[in-house]
């Protein structure tokens, strides 16, 4: 497959939405096309702007309360122009704040109730403490993917509306921190090339095949052809190997607690 | 009070002849374990200074006690870099004499000690981004500073005017000294800490304009090497090297000329002296001889500092990262940390999250080695050696020179 212009991958407001390294996420996806000799470009868009409509990949990060507040303003102004890139196939990754505003509504510090972006039905507000530490998802089948491993850190409570489907389901840490019907706890949020996540770490240099998933979308699966990620992965066993004995600990603790 | 410093004396001693730690912090906690109100029986007295700050505070520190001493004032002064309250207790119970007492205090400490410790100054220094898995985020470290301020109108306080966040937190304090020593990371002040509106920032200067917050006019002023009094200019030629030391000596020249009445050139004699600050600058021998010098980043402003300063030496450089309680638990900020300025410099990715260094710099283009003990890094690089290290790291590196 052969585009006529560069992928554009566009990182949004990161003086806002970059407290949690989630420029990183940026990074990788553009790396990865040029290690592949495709064109690609970070276009960097700065607070206080309107968002374009032109690019191909709409990356939103984490960030504190009152920047996040900020951000929303300039989301909720920019929404045509997200309307228009949507229609023609743009994608939307969003973590944590960033993911918070994809959604219906959202709580600020002060407990008033704010309005996200709307692009998916969900809803936030705030918990009792924050939920911070490694953290493991697996992935819905649909994916194919393998587990992600990254690192949260929220004071947010994120609840799925009835017709939407988390990204996966939480083997290690919190996620969404909303407790399903069954009992287990999902993370983020998977609808048509929209992808939200608590995950940081940044999640995309920790785990590829979900900034290829991102790609797949923009480029078609056809033009991801394999790229050497040796020392990726040997970071990807460490930081899941550690992950699972900091669950197993937190597991022992619980039992312990609901024993006593 | 004698039996509390002479217990937590001796736990002090174990810790250090068994290799745990400087001894500071354990011999504190054992002296306020058995008398809790040992911190205002120390400080009872004396004129006590409080330092704070994300980056700087211990150098900050030091660089003002010697800048007293030079001008014939004894200090008291916890210089081990031990800023809870524990090693303030300890630093002070150890050093009984002096009636001024220098204090570095950990920002997340200052709201429990400024009151015990009856102190008159408080010099507050910049505030950035930090553990955020363990401090939380910037706001509320400068929200607590606010409420400091606020609650002690009688405290003098000496601050950065340069720092969005400092300047918020003295808020409407009628007692202050600014001091201007610039702003190279902005990174963490991007809206107004008033109104939560974008600030506008024009060389050194921020503004809101939606709620006019904005840089209070500064008594003092740094320039290139040089603090800029109210009667005249007094050039630094500090031996620490850096940006970020030349902020730090701005700054406690400052106060120990607003606050302690110095003479400037004598004060700054006594900054001029310092060269190696509890371990920080300091060298470590490798296996070949060799000696590495061994600088101690934080947190992104001081990774990126320290990278700067980095960029036209010629010098290999490794990378010593953890993630224990005490770094972060989270390097995602290595995201956030410029590294592609190590283009072209021998460079190894080491400490216990080596991997994720290493992630790092192969998506930055940078070249290196991956070698998860940084002396055993350093020893496999050739010529002159730099080690950047995480705080836990720098602690274990340089525990032989405290």
């Amino acid at each position: 497959m052969t585009r006529a212009s560069a992928v554009r991958v566009g990182l949004v407001y990161p003086e806002l939405l970059g407290t949690y390294g989630d420029r990183g996420n940026a990074v990788v996806l553009v790396e990865r096309c040029a290690r592949r000799g495709i064109e690609a470009e970070l276009v960097e868009i700065a607070a206080g702007t309107t968002i374009p409509a032109s690019l191909d990949i709409y990356l939103f990060g984490g960030g504190e309360d009152d920047a996040q507040i900020m951000a929303a303003q300039g989301m909720r102004a920019s929404r045509s122009a997200i309307d228009t890139a949507r229609a023609s196939g743009a994608v939307m990754f969003a973590v944590c704040a960033g993911f918070q505003l994809l959604g219906s509504t959202y709580e600020a510090n002060d407990g008033e109730i704010l309005d996200g972006l709307g692009l998916v039905d969900l809803a936030t507000r705030s918990g009792a403490g924050r939920l911070i530490g490694e953290c493991v998802v697996e992935p819905a089948a649909v994916t194919g993917l393998p587990a992600l491993t990254g690192f949260e850190n929220h004071g947010g409570r994120t609840t799925l509306g009835p017709d939407e489907v988390p990204l996966g389901r939480v083997t290690v840490g919190h996620g969404n921190g909303v407790s399903g019907g069954d009992g287990t706890e999902v993370d983020g949020v998977l609808a048509d090339r929209i992808l939200g996540t608590y995950l940081h770490g940044p999640v995309l240099p920790r785990n590829p095949a979900l900034a290829d998933h991102l790609l797949g979308w923009v480029l078609g699966a056809d033009a991801l052809t394999p790229l050497n990620d040796g020392v990726v992965d040997r970071l990807r066993t460490e930081r899941l190997h550690d992950a699972r004995l900091t669950g197993l600990a937190a597991r022992r603790r619980d039992w312990h607690c609901n024993r006593g | 009070m004698s039996a509390a410093l002479a217990a937590g004396t001796a736990a002090g001693w174990a810790s250090r002849v068994t290799g745990r730690g400087a001894g500071t912090q354990v011999s504190g906690r054992v002296m306020l374990m058995i008398e809790p109100d040992l911190i205002a029986t120390v400080a009872h007295g004396r004129h006590v200074t409080i330092i704070s700050a994300t980056n700087g505070k211990t150098t900050t520190t030091r660089l003002l006690a010697e800048a007293l001493r030079a001008c014939g004032t004894p200090v008291a002064s916890n210089h081990t870099g031990a800023n809870m309250p524990a090693g303030v207790a300890a630093a002070l119970g150890r050093d009984p004499e002096p009636e001024v007492a220098v204090l570095e205090v950990d920002e997340r400490w200052v709201p429990k000690v400024v009151g015990p410790l009856h102190a008159e100054l408080l010099v507050l220094g910049n505030l950035t981004r930090d553990q955020l898995d363990r401090f939380g985020e910037v706001r509320s470290i400068a929200e607590k500073w606010r409420v400091v301020c606020a609650n002690h109108p009688d405290l003098a306080v000496v601050a950065n005017a340069s720092d969005p966040h400092v300047v918020w937190s003295v808020g409407a304090h009628a007692n202050v000294t600014w001091v201007a020593v610039g702003a190279p990371w902005r990174s963490d002040a991007a809206t107004c800490p008033e109104c939560s509106a974008l600030l506008t920032w024009s060389a050194d200067l921020f503004h809101c304009d939606h709620c006019g917050f904005t840089q209070p006019d500064a008594t003092y002023r740094l320039s290139e090497d040089a603090l800029i009094t109210p009667t005249g200019r007094v050039e630094l030629g500090i031996r620490l090297p850096g940006d970020w030391n030349r902020m730090n000596a701005a700054l406690a020249l400052a106060v120990a000329i607003a606050h302690f009445d110095c003479d400037p050139e004598r004060a700054a004699v006594g900054v001029r002296s310092v060269e190696v600050v509890s371990g920080r600058f300091s060298t470590c021998r490798l296996s070949d001889g060799r000696d590495a010098l061994v600088l101690l980043a934080k947190n992104p402003a001081g990774w990126t500092e320290v990278l700067r300063w980095l960029e036209p030496r010629s010098t290999a450089v490794v990378l010593a990262v953890n993630a224990h309680v005490a770094d972060g638990r989270d390097p995602s900020w290595l995201w956030d940390v410029p590294y592609e300025l190590l283009r072209g410099k021998d460079v190894a990715a080491s400490g216990e999250r080596a991997l994720d260094v290493a992630v790092r710099l192969d998506y930055g283009g940078v070249p290196h080695i991956v070698e998860h003990d940084p002396l055993r890094a350093a020893a496999r690089l050739p010529g002159d050696v730099h080690i950047i290290a995480s705080y836990t790291q720098f602690t274990h590196l340089t525990r032989a020179s405290w």
